[in-house]
Order: C-alpha cells, then sequence, then structure tokens
C-alpha cells in the first residue's frame, strides 16, 4: 500500500523548515523534487504502509493505494491524526464506510517527563534510575533449578 | 533513449563527501525502543562531562518497529512471577534460553510499562464489574502503578492506544539526552577495533542520507542497536508488496553485521521467526486469537489444531508440544502440515467469534467491539485495514485467511537469535554467562539491546526500551572502569574510501553504457536484493520450500554466497539513497550467512515450523542441546562455530 503525493495538495512544505514527510519516514523513501517543489515516493517497493507521512502532512497530500500485487483497487484508509484522539475514515470497494476514533496519548505533546533532574546513587548496583529512586527491591530467582 | 545517463535520485552523490569528525565517550547506534531507553536513562548515571551521541538512520519520532504503532504491550509481568515469564520463554524456544537475561529483562520491565503510562501513552483498564476501558476513559481507575488493572489479552500482554507510542518514547528519550546529542539520518555501518586490542571497540563509521557526509566518530563504548533482519528471504509479495512485510522492512540485520564483523560471538542465529499472520495485509493474529477467542480450521472447515491426529504430532515434540501453551513454532508446524498434506487454506474464523461474543452483548457493546477488531490493525497494520476495505471484508460477516510468512531474525519477539551477552554480575548466574558488565558483547565495551540480544526472546517494545535502560547503565560502570581513549589504525582517508566505494563505482563507470541500471561493470541495490532474497529462498528454507533445507542445498547456498560477497566489492550507488540501500544489502548478506551457516551446523531440526532440516529431521536431544554460538573474522574470511553448553536457571 505505498503512499502517493497528491499533486494540487503538496506545496513541499513551502512554509515549513524541512518537508514534514521527508523528515518522517524511516526507510528513506519521501523525497523533494526542489524544481517542482513537490514530494513524491522514490522508492514504493520498499514502502511499510506505516503511514507516518501521510499523518504528519500539513496539507494532506498524502495518502497510500493498496499494493498494486494483491489488493483489489477502490479502497481507501484515510487518518486524521490530532493532539489526543486519531480519526479513521475506512472506505470499502464497495462503498461502505466505516469511521473511527481512537485516543493516542493524555498528556500534551512535549511533555513527556524525561527526569531531567534525576541522579541515580548507586552505579553498582542492578537497578534503574527510577527504580532505585522507588525504592525497589532487586529481585533475585527464588525458584531455583 | 536514455542519454545523457544519469543517478535517478534527487540527493546526488559525489566522489569525495565531506568528513564530520567526532569524539566521544558513549556512542548510542540506534533509534528504536532499546535505544530510546538507553537515551532516556543513560545521562542518569553519566558523570555530567560525559560525551554521548545518538546516530539514528532515520528520525527517532518514527524510527524502527514500533514506527507505526502498536495495539499492545506483550510484556507486562504485573500480578505474575518473573521465574513464570522465564518458564514461558523457556518453553516457546523449544528448551534453549539464557535464562539469566530474561529472569533480569523480567524484573526490570514493569518500570518501563509505568513511564509509558506516565509520559502519556492510553492504557486499557478494567472496571470493577470487569468491562474493557479505552485508555482514555480508563484513566480514571488510575494507573498501572497505582494498581488499576490492565485489560490482559494473554497472561503477559496488555492492551493500549498505541497509534503514538514511538511518537512518545521517543519524546522522553530526546528530552533526557538532548537534542544536541542527537543525529538523525546518519546510517553507521560499521564499527572499528582499536588498534592496539582487536577484542575492543574503538569507534564506528557511518554516512549522512542528507548531504555528502562521512562521520568517523571514536568512542570508549558503543551500543549497537538496530533491530533484527528483513527481507533476507524472498517475501511472499514480491512486487510492490515486498515492502509489506511482517517486520519493519527497513530492519537490514545491521546489528548483527556490525557486531560480528567487529568480533562479536553470535549465538542461536539459526533460530528464525515466520509469523502466522492475516495472510498479505500481515495484519496481528494475536487479539483475534487471546482477545475475541476465534479459531482457525482448514480447507475442509475441520479444526486441525485440536484433533487427535494434530495431538500426536504436537508429542513428538514433549515437554515442548504437550505444555499448556503450544510453542509457536509447533502451531507453525501443524499448518505445515495441514499445507503439506493438501487440506489448505487455514481460515481464522473471525465470523463465528464475533457472532459468539455478540450472544452475551448489547448493540452498544458489540458496536465496540467491532471498533477494537479495527483498531488493532489502525494501531499497528494499517494496510491489512485497507485489504479488508478493498476485499469488502467486514469481519463480523466475511472470514479471513491467514498463513505463515517469510523468514525473519529477530531477538525480541518470538525468535531469540542474536549476539552472545553478559548477563547481570550476581550470584545465581552461572559463571559461563558473565563477564563483568551486564549485556556486553564477547567484544569488550561493544554492548547490544533488543533484538541485537541472543537467547532471550519475548521481550517484545517494553522489553527492548528496559535493556536499553539496563545497557545505559552498564556502559557507565564499563567507562568509569575503562576511562582511556582508544584508537582505531584505519586512517580517515581509508574509511571515506570505504564508505564511499559504491559512489566511486558508479562514477567511475556509469557513462559506459546508455541505461544506468544495466552495466556489467557494476551491480546495482536493487538487483542484488532480488538476488540474496531467491538464494536463501530456494535453498535455505524459505517459503519455496516449506522452510525445508538440507546439506547439500545449504553446501550450494554458500558458494552462492561466496560470488555475492566477492560480487559486492563492485556495487554502485549514484545517490545518498542507493548507498543506504547498498549498505543494507551488505548488511543483509552477512547476517542470513550467518543464520544459514548456524542451520547447517545444527544438525537437527530444533524448531519444527521454522524450519527444518530435511537430513536430520525432529529433535536430537543428545548430542544438541545446547547453544550453537559462531564468530567471524573479517581479515580471513574464516566463520567458526561451538557448541555451548545451556545450564538451566529456574526450575520446571
Amino acid at each position: 500500500m505505498p503512499s502517493f503525493v497528491i499533486a494540487e495538495k503538496c506545496d513541499g512544505c513551502k512554509g515549513g523548515d524541512k518537508t514534514a514527510c521527508m523528515y518522517i519516514c524511516p526507510n528513506d523513501l519521501m523525497v523533494l523534487d526542489p524544481n517542482e517543489m513537490k514530494a513524491y515516493n522514490q522508492e514504493p517497493d520498499q514502502c511499510w504502509e506505516c503511514f507516518s507521512c501521510v499523518k504528519i502532512c500539513p496539507s494532506q497530500a498524502i495518502e497510500c493505494r493498496g499494493y498494486s500485487d494483491f489488493v483489489p483497487m477502490g479502497s481507501s484508509v484515510v487518518p486524521m491524526l490530532g493532539t489526543e484522539d486519531i480519526m479513521w475514515t475506512c472506505k470499502f470497494r464497495n462503498g461502505v464506510i466505516k469511521r473511527f476514533k481512537f485516543p493516542i496519548r493524555t498528556t500534551p505533546e512535549g511533555e513527556a517527563n524525561a527526569y531531567a533532574d534525576l541522579k541515580g546513587k548507586d552505579l553498582g548496583s542492578g537497578l534503574l534510575s527510577t527504580e532505585e529512586a522507588d525504592g525497589y527491591e532487586l529481585k533475585a530467582p527464588a525458584e531455583l533449578a | 533513449m536514455a542519454l545523457p545517463n544519469k543517478p535517478v535520485g534527487e540527493l546526488k552523490a559525489v566522489r569525495d563527501p565531506e568528513v564530520d569528525k567526532r569524539d566521544v565517550d558513549v556512542l548510542i547506534i540506534g533509534g528504536g525502543m532499546a535505544a530510546c531507553g538507553t537515551a532516556f536513562e543513560i545521562k542518569k548515571w553519566a558523570s555530567d562531562d560525559t560525551k554521548i551521541l545518538l546516530c539514528d538512520k532515520a528520525a527517532l519520532e518514527r524510527s524502527g518497529a514500533v514506527a507505526q504503532g502498536l495495539s499492545a504491550i506483550n510484556t507486562y509481568i504485573g500480578e505474575n512471577k518473573p521465574e513464570d515469564y522465564v518458564r514461558m520463554v523457556r518453553n516457546d524456544l523449544m528448551g534453549i534460553v539464557r535464562e539469566d537475561l530474561i529472569f533480569d529483562l523480567g524484573r526490570h520491565v514493569d518500570d518501563s510499562v509505568h513511564l509509558f503510562e506516565e509520559w502519556g501513552l492510553p492504557v486499557w483498564k478494567k472496571t470493577d464489574d470487569g468491562k474493557n476501558l479505552d485508555g482514555k476513559k480508563g484513566q480514571k481507575q488510575g494507573t498501572l502503578k497505582s494498581g488499576a488493572t490492565p485489560v490482559r489479552t494473554g497472561k503477559w500482554q496488555i492492551m493500549i492506544n498505541g497509534e503514538s507510542y514511538k511518537r512518545i518514547v521517543a519524546e522522553a528519550g530526546k528530552l533526557a539526552l538532548g537534542e544536541d546529542n542527537i543525529v538523525e539520518r546518519c546510517f553507521i555501518v560499521e564499527i572499528l577495533n582499536d588498534k592496539d586490542d582487536p577484542n575492543k571497540i574503538a569507534g564506528a563509521v557511518g554516512f549522512s542520507l542528507r548531504e555528502n557526509k562521512v562521520y568517523i566518530i571514536s568512542a570508549k563504548v558503543i551500543m549497537v542497536a538496530c533491530g533484527g533482519a528483513v527481507n533476507i528471504y524472498q517475501p511472499r509479495s514480491v512486487g510492490e508488496g515486498k515492502g509489506r512485510a511482517w517486520y519493519p522492512v527497513w530492519n537490514a540485520g545491521s546489528t548483527y553485521t556490525m557486531a560480528l564483523r567487529a568480533g562479536a560471538e553470535l549465538s542461536m542465529m539459526e533460530n528464525r521467526f515466520t509469523p502466522a499472520r492475516f495472510k498479505d495485509g500481515y495484519g496481528p493474529v494475536g487479539a483475534w486469537f487471546l482477545l475475541f477467542k476465534a479459531q482457525t480450521v482448514n480447507g475442509l472447515g475441520e479444526a486441525f489444531a485440536a484433533s487427535d491426529e494434530a495431538k500426536a504430532e504436537l508429542e513428538k515434540y514433549a515437554p515442548y508440544g504437550t505444555a499448556a501453551v503450544t510453542p509457536t513454532c509447533l502451531r507453525n508446524h501443524l499448518m505445515m502440515k495441514e499445507y503439506k498434506e493438501g487440506r489448505g487454506p487455514i481460515i481464522m474464523k473471525t465470523t463465528d467469534a464475533l457472532a459468539k461474543l455478540g450472544e452475551t452483548m448489547s448493540k452498544k457493546e458489540l458496536k465496540h467491539l467491532e471498533s477494537e477488531a479495527w483498531e488493532d490493525f489502525l494501531d499497528m497494520t494499517c494496510g491489512q485495514a485497507n485489504l479488508w476495505c478493498a476485499t469488502n471484508t467486514e469481519p463480523e460477516k466475511k472470514d479471513s485467511e491467514i498463513m505463515p510468512t517469510e523468514p525473519y531474525l529477530l531477538g525480541s519477539h518470538s525468535g531469540c537469535c542474536g549476539i552472545w551477552c553478559s548477563g547481570p554480575d550476581e550470584d545465581w548466574v552461572p559463571d559461563a554467562y558473565k563477564w563483568g558488565y551486564n549485556r556486553m558483547t564477547t567484544v569488550k565495551g561493544l554492548f547490544t539491546a533488543g533484538d541485537g540480544v541472543g537467547c532471550s526472546g519475548h521481550k517484545f517494545s517494553s522489553g527492548s526500551h528496559a535493556e536499553g535502560r539496563i545497557v545505559a547503565k552498564s556502559m557507565i560502570q564499563y567507562l568509569k572502569d575503562n576511562p582511556d581513549a582508544t584508537s582505531f589504525k584505519e586512517t580517515d582517508q581509508e574509511l571515506v574510501d570505504f564508505v564511499y566505494k559504491p559512489v566511486r563505482t558508479y562514477l567511475d563507470n556509469y557513462e559506459y553504457t546508455t541505461a544506468a541500471d544495466v552495466n556489467p561493470k557494476y551491480c546495482k541495490p536493487a538487483g542484488m536484493a532480488m538476488r540474496l532474497m531467491k538464494m536463501t529462498h530456494e535453498y535455505g528454507g524459505g517459503t519455496a520450500t516449506y522452510y525445508m533445507t538440507s546439506g547439500k542445498s545449504l553446501e550450494i547456498l554458500m558458494d552462492l554466497f561466496d560470488y555475492f560477497r566477492e560480487d559486492l566489492e563492485n556495487i554502485a550507488a549514484g545517490d545518498l539513497h542507493e548507498l543506504l540501500r547498498a549498505w543494507e544489502i551488505n548488511h543483509r548478506l552477512y547476517t542470513v550467512q550467518a543464520h544459514t551457516r548456524h542451520i547447517q551446523f545444527r544438525e537437527e531440526s530444533r524448531f519444527p515450523g521454522f524450519y527444518y532440516r530435511s537430513d536430520f529431521m525432529g529433535q536430537n536431544d543428545e548430542e544438541w542441546f545446547c547453544f550453537v554460538n559462531s564468530t567471524y573474522n573479517k581479515e580471513t574470511n574464516e566463520w567458526s562455530l561451538k557448541k555451548v553448553p545451556y545450564t538451566k536457571i529456574i526450575s520446571d
């Protein structure tokens, strides 16, 4: 189900400091044609259909089309990623449409607690930093062979 | 007419790249769950002046196996005992595992899961009257850490709303390590040994995927954690669909290859994973089996896995086959039997399962159940959802086919190939399993985690993160004891020549023919990828032969590998993306070579359903109830394999 870019919608992320799809693709597939200022998938047969580019595109210019070697035509799966939820629209070949909404995170973006000020005390112990801070006791196996 | 001939990619490669030299204490190679665990943990133990660098060939926010998201966390110990976790893993992997590593993981993994929830990952909860709440509504039940009950699908798995799982975990890792200490789109391709001690690391070399630049990095301690290996066997879909691998297609065996070329001992590389998944889309089946209680039937409609014949077959593999939970490979083995005897295809009865659940549910609950079924795909395998849409499959109305995939190599899921690592330095760990620093390989200063650590499967996402954290602390312990600078013998020029050789080969020869892809003076990554997958598919126990291979087939394969390795000297890359592919195919070669050499050495069929030796069918405990370990010498191109004794630590 390789990603494709809708020519009319893609503006090459002109307003941003980097092309969103090119920034995010885990397999280095999305590239910008600097002359046309449009992005494209340069190697569709290496696309994992992870939807990372689809979800991040600020212009909603990217979708996925079923793999040509086994997917019948006519369906689509389109996400809309928000800050707390994701909405999915799944369109069947026969016209049936299903919509789903799922939570994606319960904290504001950028506010994951990195415990930046936490310093471990006993480097020789087997405890991880937050375990040590919580007073966790390192277990040893009780049921030995 | 193709002239003038030119590279196709947007980022053209040049003959002489810029050189970016870095001198650090700690180098983290990889950006997946394990590396994010290390990134989160390491500064909490390091002194303030410790120089740490993380290099990821992708972007941390969506790199690794969890890029797309996940619908479950498969390892959460919770109310269970770590000893039982060891027993489960041991049985699933047919008895031969490193119980010290597994126990150690089991006692730490929950701490990572608790952090994920604190960072914002929605975790499903049970209400007091036994109903399921999604991760948002479930917040009112409190957190797992405060004692709330997760929604378990099996004994070890918990359900999440995990579309943004990796983004959340990466965010915490980035914040903890600091953006300045992270280089994205940097593909490290080779680890360098110390010039005075070949069994010690001293640095690594790689290149940028965004500009013509080679990174030469000196380091005192290194973690390599770049996932498992995918597209090392011909996939069932060979056109566009070869990207729709079950495991992430960008996992190129870099972990194993970089470690083995640095001299690290590998273990159980013969093990592989051929998961049974929804056919073609490779959507997950776990929730269908465990949450929805669906059954599979053969082409005749028979519940083959529950037949007397199946029971008799499983008894041949006692005690594993007769355990309460049938090992993953044996479940595949039963399916193989159906296919070979003409009783395929295998069908998942989604209709029956949902109808049965519907008997006791209200309309609203049923609607919610349908949503859960779709979320299972949309959270982690969006393409499977599309395949259902394209084939008008509503699971309550139409069943779906499942099928075992092509082989994958990994150490974190239901497989256990990887690198031979030290266990924790504690009394209960046998001496042969520990050499000072937890998760250090047999090469001084080289550590690994996640898919890299061998003989300890079933870590999954959470366990890989926890293991990355364990390694963070171990590396700082090592650094404290080994503070001296290291240095490698290779000059900058030698390293640039080594990394950019495919570019020079291209530039020297591309004008010879009128079309860049067909040229007798070089080979291209795309063609080499197909060539490698064809040889392993046919001779190395791919799907072509129902995972069957033999001594003779492997002998032919080894010859083909030799030609292949020699031809890689002539691989050509005209742009930076192609240079990435050129190096990935190199990594895939060494990894799958290790895999098949281990299969060749182990003269039994330890994991029926994953692979078979036709000349040594069945298990031979008398001779082979042991690990198989190997090393490679990159100076002489020699492999050495040996048996290593197994020690049982946890009682039955």
